[in-house]
């Protein structure tokens, strides 16, 4: 059984294919090892047992009718707990879901059914997927699998954990301002945000529309290129999605190569409060790059510096209005409905009973930044810094094909450690957020340990938007590159669960 | 740059529909004097020439055939409703008495 859980996406796939394995062998062998370390770990809100079970042996049956089978069918996932599923509980971690039932599919959820994909069950994740290490979970956090004092990051901090326990060998995340990357750069994952627009929203709890965005997460460049061009593609049910073809991810991912290939590095991207040791595996990166025969080029983006103020407005804005809908009066949660109470006091109640304080904090400072008198000076202020930072983007993706960064300027902190402090736990998404604000696409994947804790550094790539196929290209050739020099997988280095 | 007072944050606590506590008024009033402290830099480009972006994409509205197709039924659309009666969701009383 340990054997089934080690192995890639690629490799199931083409076992189940080959009928080396049954995809009930494999669903059973995660299921297995869910739980035996979830206790642990606390990856997952909901495991879906039985509904795993049935969908793997629907694979199985296919196969042998001798029906084509789609490029991941048979393979589990882990499915944040944002996205809907008919039947399945669907809670975003908030105790104002607790219980909810969606009576339909995602968008995201479907185009996982309709591939073969085996849905284990929903991952644990920070309250409407606002916050960086997961704590802000409703339902209690998850434990970083290489140190369980740790955060995994957030907000898809249970995705990310799910893959480095060996949970599940995919996983879907959200990224609004970097809740795919940095789980994945702080569990030794891999982590894409495609371009905004490129995976469908519908179905897809909002928080902050105009950054939301649905992504694969996986253990290699491979597997989450493989579940990229499932997931992605053009939507009708969303009027956000991009009617463009995807680009050829998979084909990049098994192509990798950085030869001949200009790369950024950007002056805004280090500075005080970056680690140490994440600064030194960032160099070594620049350096791999280097001999891989890509030419680095330094950049020059003054905008990123206001990227943080302007997301902790935009971000907020956006939330206060998009969970307005959570009123106690169609689904969800009601509270203090005493037969003598209007709608709104009702609403009020169940609002105060149902959120938790990041999200009651982030409806406030929204709720302040979109007021008469303020919305010039703060949101409307935060759109034009929006404006500036996507210039910046474009001057330099005039003079480079990527970019690159460190994905976090920390590792993993403790559980607890920032929990009283907005601003420093804002701090984590330093590097991630001027993507979420431009649109485009970025990856974050495992570039080694940090000297001084030994937790896991993640290397950002960041392409134009609709290059994502560029991430792929890059990502798998640096993969390559330090997987030769380890002799194994990051993740084997990772204590035993 | 205004202080956030504890009244200013009940009113916006109204105004966002959270009844919100003493001790949690207090404890906000804080940390959104904090935050909104350190997020008010954005205010330096304020009198640049600069167009605003509320979006990455330029979004135009999504129009489809007026035609009836299969949605759900009214039992899956009330399946999630804290109180429901004769097919409809059941609510607090919504206008006042007088």
């Amino acid at each position: 059984m340990t054997d089934i859980i080690k192995l890639t996406a690629a490799q199931i796939a083409e076992r189940i294919a080959s009928g080396e394995l049954t995809a009930v062998q494999v669903t059973e062998a995660h299921l297995a090892r869910i739980e035996a370390v979830d206790e642990k770990v606390h990856a997952f809100l909901h495991v879906d047992r039985e509904g795993a079970l049935a969908q793997a042996r629907e694979v199985d049956a296919k196969r042998e009718r001798g029906e084509k089978l789609g490029p991941l069918a048979g393979v589990p996932l882990a499915l944040k707990d944002i996205f809907t599923t008919k039947g399945i509980p669907t809670t975003v971690g908030s105790k104002i879901l607790e219980g909810w039932i969606p009576p339909y599919d995602a968008t995201l959820t479907k185009r996982l059914k309709d591939a073969d994909v085996v849905i284990l069950g929903k991952t644990n994740m920070d309250e409407f997927a606002m916050g960086s290490s997961t704590e802000n979970s409703a339902y209690g956090p998850t434990g970083n699998p290489w140190d369980l004092t740790k955060i995994p990051g957030g907000s898809g901090g249970g995705s990310s954990a799910a893959l480095a326990a060996y949970q599940a060998p995919l996983a879907i995340g959200t990224d609004t301002g970097g809740s795919i990357r940095q789980p994945a750069a702080v569990t030794g994952t891999v982590g894409v945000k495609p371009t905004y627009g490129s995976v469908s929203r519908y179905g897809m709890v909002a928080f902050s529309s105009s950054l939301d965005q649905g992504g694969p997460c996986a253990r290699t460049v491979l597997d989450a290129a493989l579940l990229h061009e499932v997931i992605a593609g053009h939507d009708p049910m969303d009027s956000t999605s991009i009617d463009a073809p995807v680009p050829p991810v998979v084909e990049a991912a098994r192509n990798g190569s950085v030869q001949g290939m200009r790369v950024g590095v950007v002056k805004q991207f280090r500075g005080e409060g970056y680690q140490a040791g994440v600064v030194q595996r960032f160099d070594e990166s620049v350096e791999l790059l280097k001999e891989l025969g890509a030419e680095i080029v330094e950049l020059d983006c003054p905008s990123f510096d206001l990227a943080l103020a302007a997301y902790y407005l935009i971000a907020p804005s956006e939330c206060s209005s998009n969970l307005a809908r959570f009123d106690g009066l169609r689904y969800g949660l009601r509270a203090g409905d005493d037969g003598t109470r209007s709608a709104e006091d009702v609403t009020a109640l169940t609002r105060e009973a149902g959120f938790g304080p990041e999200v009651k904090r982030r409806v406030m400072l929204g709720t302040y930044a979109l007021s008469s008198g303020y919305y010039d000076a703060y949101y409307g202020s935060a759109q034009k810094v929006r404006t500036l930072i996507t210039r910046d983007f474009e001057k330099a993706f005039e003079q480079v094909d990527v970019i690159v960064s460190p994905t976090t300027p920390t590792t993993a902190f403790a559980i607890g450690e920032r929990a009283d402090d907005p601003m420093a736990m804002y701090l984590a998404d330093l590097c991630t957020i001027p993507t979420n604000l431009a649109g485009n696409a970025a990856m974050s994947l495992p570039c080694g340990l940090a000297p001084e804790d030994n937790l896991p550094v993640g290397l950002q790539i960041i392409a134009p938007a609709l290059k994502d196929d560029r991430l792929y290209k890059v990502g798998a050739a640096v993969e390559a590159a330090f997987t030769a020099r380890w002799g194994h997988h990051l993740l084997e280095e990772a204590p035993s669960l | 740059m205004p202080g956030i007072t504890r009244e200013e944050v009940a009113h916006l606590a109204r105004l966002a529909r959270l009844e919100l506590k003493d001790e949690e008024l207090e404890h906000f009033a804080g940390q959104l004097d904090d935050i909104i402290g350190a997020v008010a830099r954005v205010s330096e480009v304020a009198e640049q020439d600069v167009p605003p972006t509320s979006h990455p994409l330029p979004l135009t509205n999504v129009m489809r055939p007026d035609e009836v197709r299969p949605s759900l039924t009214p039992q899956e659309a009330l399946s999630g409703a804290p109180a429901q009666e004769q097919q409809r969701f059941k609510v607090p009383q919504i206008l006042g008495e007088d």
